[in-house]
């Protein structure tokens, strides 16, 4: 298992009855092997529509990470949306994801 | 119904029509293409030939000779970007010396004055990047670079100023005669009627000979690959290096492009399919071969595109100009291969008289229009370029950074006689999107402008050609594949 | 003419962070010139995650990272002159610019700083074979497309190149509806970061095809097919390994050049190695008074050097604006050798360095426990224990001042070698 949780992607060994995680260089590290290996998360990227005069598209981001199952459907539901400016970075697009608690939020600053 | 109709629109085709709108009569283009110069005209070596390859005595070296002075006088009225650098023929070893020394004398029969033959030390003092086995040198001062879309557009543009019609994407299907004229059928359901044909159709101009049951014309189609090499190399030389024939074929060519780069081929290989113009690793492995023998410190990493043209060769050396011997008043331009750029001009005013000769009634127009103007900020001085800015400040709006082309010169590329509406027609234009990052930078700008100001979706925005869509659908909306 | 203590060209992760270090190191008239309308140069389309871990301890998008020094240059002085293209600059100091609101006009600087970034290899940089049909993008064109101006570059796609910019471009195609074929890389490792291999390729099944490149291209109008081959160790198509790909967009990620071309015209001298100009431990070019700093003097993997590079290139500048010019001391070179290709700084003068040097450098093969030599003459001054090295991902090592003031020669060798252990 190859880490993602930073540029370095370490190879991580994750042992199923221990719970021991070896090969991390950081807690970070463990704590992705441990998940990885049981419920996998991503955090998600993508764009909505925004209705401005200078852009066309805002992108947004999951403030969490969310089940990777999941992030086909996720990216979907932004196919509905159009924001409408100000936006600022943190400004919440689109609320509870398919019932996992994160949400999409925006992660440009649109004044107009 | 027209006086007179040219199928095909390259350069050929665009310089007759321009000569023809000399007179008062009725002309038509039909180009089966989405823009002008789409064969041949786009893809060759973009030479202006001296004149000493063509045999004495043929059409192809009278139309050589004298296209080469018609060009030059032609491109300075157009506002054509021209430059005559010379070339050279670079012998190698006692053969190519007798061969060079062939050419002076051909070149002298044919009527070119000023060539000279350089002596080894001459060759290496003028053109330090040659091959240090370089034994002479055939030197032919008139031998220039041409942009030659961009005359093709201009002599394209001419005739249309002085009346003449174009119509784009009518490829024709067939060639009727009816009593005095012919009828011509257009794949897209039109027709157009005709007292006189003029062949210009390049590759294709045996199958439009056919259509009138004339098989004198059989096109050979010979492709030729290139190398276009970044502007950092467009200065390696500063004359058309060419070299002499080997069994192998006509030698490879290295050159400066009017534009500043570094250009390098062909190779002459027959294809089957006239429309084939891919590259081929093979082709490409021998180009650069052949140019290193020639040119030892050509970077290749440098290169920034790789295109080949199809040639329309024929059997027949010599060009095929005049009347078909089976149908009264049509008639060939065929197997204009090379130096049939060079020769254009030349073989409009041929054929011009040709067919005054057979019937045609020419009357001179008193106000034929003969300039053009083209912005080019580039060339512009500090005051010029703010007093244009201030009328229209998207003079001022860099589009193309590599090739420092403007909004400004892209709207203007896009509207006007002949306008572009293709991302490559806007290229052919203005240069934009030529240069080192091959429009990674200003294609998704260019797309956007072309869509504005045509008001046209994105996604209906071409690259080239019919059918060359570059965008296919609207982020996040929902359809999948 | 106007006249600014500080020009600089380009207001992307570069330009930004330098022009605030600038300020905060007392230069106070800055003019900072972008080509673009917004500032953050290629940040704005780079809307994946994976920014700012070094620099802001956090897992940024790439408009989240821009926009951090966006509004750390808002607080300072700097002017932002946007929609500005600098066509020329002279080694008098001189821009040339251009701009709708503007005009033309020359301004005068005294230091510039370059930093212009990069721009994407295309295919006829690798001489790529076939047909010329529309459906072939560079990566980031391809990624400007989807992300800023919001249409999708086709259905069916190939990416050719492993580098980060083409695995990101795997994910974002697939998220958008597209379905991605393949990813192929011509060398037998990938050019990329391990976890975007992980998150973007095998997250969705992509196949990578290592030892591969694309011999042809076939398509009339729209590319139609894509014709890939596994390569023999000289990287030459092996005959009878042909894959047939259905396809109709091709996306290159196949490197990334400095953009130099200003630089090349005014004189300054550039190292063929990263295509970028040769620069002091403070990021002084070879010209006296101009710095440049990020991609454009050689390709990073991450932003987060970028800034990191761009400040020293920013508290150089102010240094020299403000009359600090002993920085004609005596010139180290220092020379890469063995498997490390180049370094960044090339040359270094001790006395302008107050605590220590960090010097990046890349490596041309891949090594486990991996030693990093800084010799003068046969002596060894400095080594550095690296767990492991790869050509995909930038290195550094920290000189301290200590080991590199007694240098006696006029340059000094960096090279890698195995740590074999018994």
């Amino acid at each position: 298992m190859i880490c993602i949780c930073c540029p370095k992607g370490c190879h991580l060994v994750y042992d199923e009855k221990s719970g021991n995680v070896s090969g991390n260089s950081c807690a970070m590290g463990a704590r992705y092997a441990a998940a990885e290996a049981v419920d996998p998360k991503r955090v998600v990227t993508s764009t909505v529509r925004i209705n401005s005069s200078t852009a066309v598209m805002l992108p947004v981001k999951t403030n969490f990470a969310i089940p990777k199952h999941m992030v086909m459907k996720a990216v979907e539901l932004l196919n509905d949306i159009e924001v409408q400016p100000p936006v600022f970075i943190g400004d919440v697009v689109y609320k509870n994801i398919l019932g996992t608690g994160a949400d999409f939020v925006c992660t440009k600053t649109v004044n107009e | 119904m027209y006086d007179v109709l040219i199928i095909g629109c390259g350069v050929v085709g665009a310089a007759v029509a321009r000569e023809f709108s000399k007179y008062n009569i009725s002309l038509a283009v039909l180009e089966a293409q989405n823009d002008v110069a789409m064969g041949q005209t786009k893809a060759n070596s973009a030479i202006i030939h001296a004149g000493y390859d063509p045999e004495t005595g043929t059409k192809m070296a009278k139309l050589n000779v004298f296209g080469n002075e018609l060009t030059a006088k032609l491109c300075k009225k157009l506002n054509v970007s021209f430059k005559r650098i010379g070339s050279l023929v670079v012998a190698f070893d006692e053969y190519d010396q007798m061969h060079v020394n062939n050419l002076f004398s051909r070149g002298s029969a044919n009527g070119i004055k000023d060539l000279e033959i350089w002596s080894r030390e001459k060759c290496l003092k003028e053109e330090p990047a040659l091959s240090n086995k370089v034994k002479c040198a055939l030197y032919a001062p008139s031998a220039g670079i041409i942009n030659p879309w961009e005359y093709a557009l201009a002599l394209a543009q001419t005739a249309v100023k002085n009346g003449a019609d174009i119509y784009f994407d009518s490829f024709v299907t067939s060639i009727k005669k009816e009593q005095e004229y012919f009828k011509v059928s257009v794949l897209n359901g039109s027709s157009y009627y005709a007292k006189y044909i003029i062949n210009a159709a390049g590759v294709h101009s045996d199958e439009i000979a056919s259509m009138v049951s004339d098989n004198a014309v059989k096109i050979v189609p010979t492709k030729g690959e290139y190398y276009l090499l970044d502007k950092s190399q467009g200065t390696l030389v500063n004359h058309i290096i060419f070299q002499c024939p080997t069994e192998k074929g006509k030698g490879v060519l290295v050159a400066p492009t009017i534009h500043g780069n570094l250009i390098v081929g062909p190779n002459a290989e027959y294809t089957k399919n006239k429309n084939d113009t891919s590259t081929s690793a093979s082709g490409l492995d021998y180009v650069a071969k052949m140019a290193l023998k020639s040119v030892p410190d050509i970077n290749f990493k440098d290169n920034i595109r790789n295109f080949s043209g199809v040639r329309a060769n024929t059997l027949d050396e010599d060009f095929i100009i005049g009347e078909s011997n089976t149908v009264k008043g049509f008639f060939n331009l065929a197997g204009i291969k090379s130096p049939g750029l060079t020769a254009a001009a030349a073989i409009a005013k041929e054929i011009v008289q040709i067919c005054s000769q057979s019937g045609v009634v020419l009357e001179r127009k008193d106000n034929f229009i003969n300039e053009r103007k083209v912005v080019s900020l580039k060339s512009l001085t500090a005051d010029e370029k703010n007093k244009l800015i201030s009328s229209d400040p998207k003079f001022g709006r860099v589009i193309c950074r590599c090739e420092t082309v403007t909004e400004g010169e892209i709207i203007a590329a896009l509207s006007g006689v002949l306008p572009a509406h293709t991302v490559d027609g806007v290229k052919r234009r203005t240069n934009a999107g030529m240069g080192r990052c091959q429009g990674g930078f200003c294609s998704s700008r260019i797309v956007e402008i072309i869509s504005s100001q045509l008001g046209i979706d994105p996604c209906e925005v071409l690259q080239d050609a019919q059918g060359s869509v570059i965008l296919t659908k609207r982020t996040k909306s929902g359809d999948t594949v | 003419m106007r006249h600014y203590q500080l020009a600089i060209i380009g207001a992307g992760p570069a330009g930004l962070a330098a022009a605030v270090k600038a300020y905060e190191n007392g230069v106070k008239k800055i003019l900072v010139i972008e080509r673009d309308k917004i500032l953050g140069g290629i940040l704005n389309q780079c809307i994946h995650n994976g920014f700012g871990l070094h620099r802001f301890k956090q897992e940024l998008t790439g408009p989240e990272y821009a926009d951090r020094y966006i509004k750390m240059l808002n607080e300072t002085s700097a002017e932002i002159q946007t929609d500005t293209m600098v066509l020329n600059i002279t080694k008098e100091r001189i821009l040339s610019v251009i701009s709708p609101l503007r005009g033309f006009e020359n301004i005068k600087a005294d230091a510039v700083i370059l930093a212009m970034g990069c721009r994407e290899r295309t295919r006829g940089a690798i001489r790529i074979p076939g047909s010329r049909p529309s459906g072939i993008f560079t990566a980031g064109t391809a990624q400007r497309y989807i992300n800023i101006d919001g249409y999708m570059v086709g259905r069916r796609a190939v990416i050719l190149g492993s580098g980060d910019i083409g695995l990101i471009m795997a994910r974002r195609m697939t998220l958008e509806g597209a379905k991605v074929l393949a990813c192929i890389e011509v060398m037998p490792y990938s050019s990329g970061l391990n976890r975007n291999i992980v998150q973007c390729l095998n997250d969705f099944d992509i196949p990578l095809y290592l030892s591969h490149t694309v011999i042809d291209i076939k398509g009339a109008n729209r590319l139609e097919k894509v014709i890939a081959a596994k390569v023999d160790e000289n990287r030459r198509p092996i005959k009878g390994t042909e894959m047939e790909f259905d396809c109709d967009t091709l996306l290159l990620s196949i490197g990334l050049i400095p953009e130099n071309e200003l630089t090349r015209a005014c004189g300054i001298q550039i190292d063929f190695r990263t295509n970028g100009a040769y620069v002091y431990e403070n990021m002084q070019t070879s010209c006296e008074g101009i710095f440049a700093c990020g991609n454009v003097v050689h390709v990073h993997d991450l932003v987060d050097y970028v800034s990191e590079e761009s400040e020293k290139a920013g508290e150089a500048a102010a240094k020299y604006i403000l009359g600090d010019k002993t920085l004609n001391n005596k010139t180290i070179e220092i020379d890469a050798q063995g498997a490390v290709t180049y370094t960044v700084p090339q040359r270094m003068r001790c006395e302008n360095i107050d605590k220590n040097l960090k010097v990046f450098f890349r490596v041309n093969k891949s090594i486990d426990k991996a030693k990093i030599i800084v010799s003068d003459y046969q002596k060894d001054i400095a080594s550095f224990k690296k767990q492991y090295v790869v050509p995909g991902e930038m290195q550094n090592i920290i000189l301290a001042k200590n080991q590199i003031e007694n240098i006696r020669g006029d340059y000094i060798t960096i090279r890698a070698e195995e740590i074999i252990s018994e």
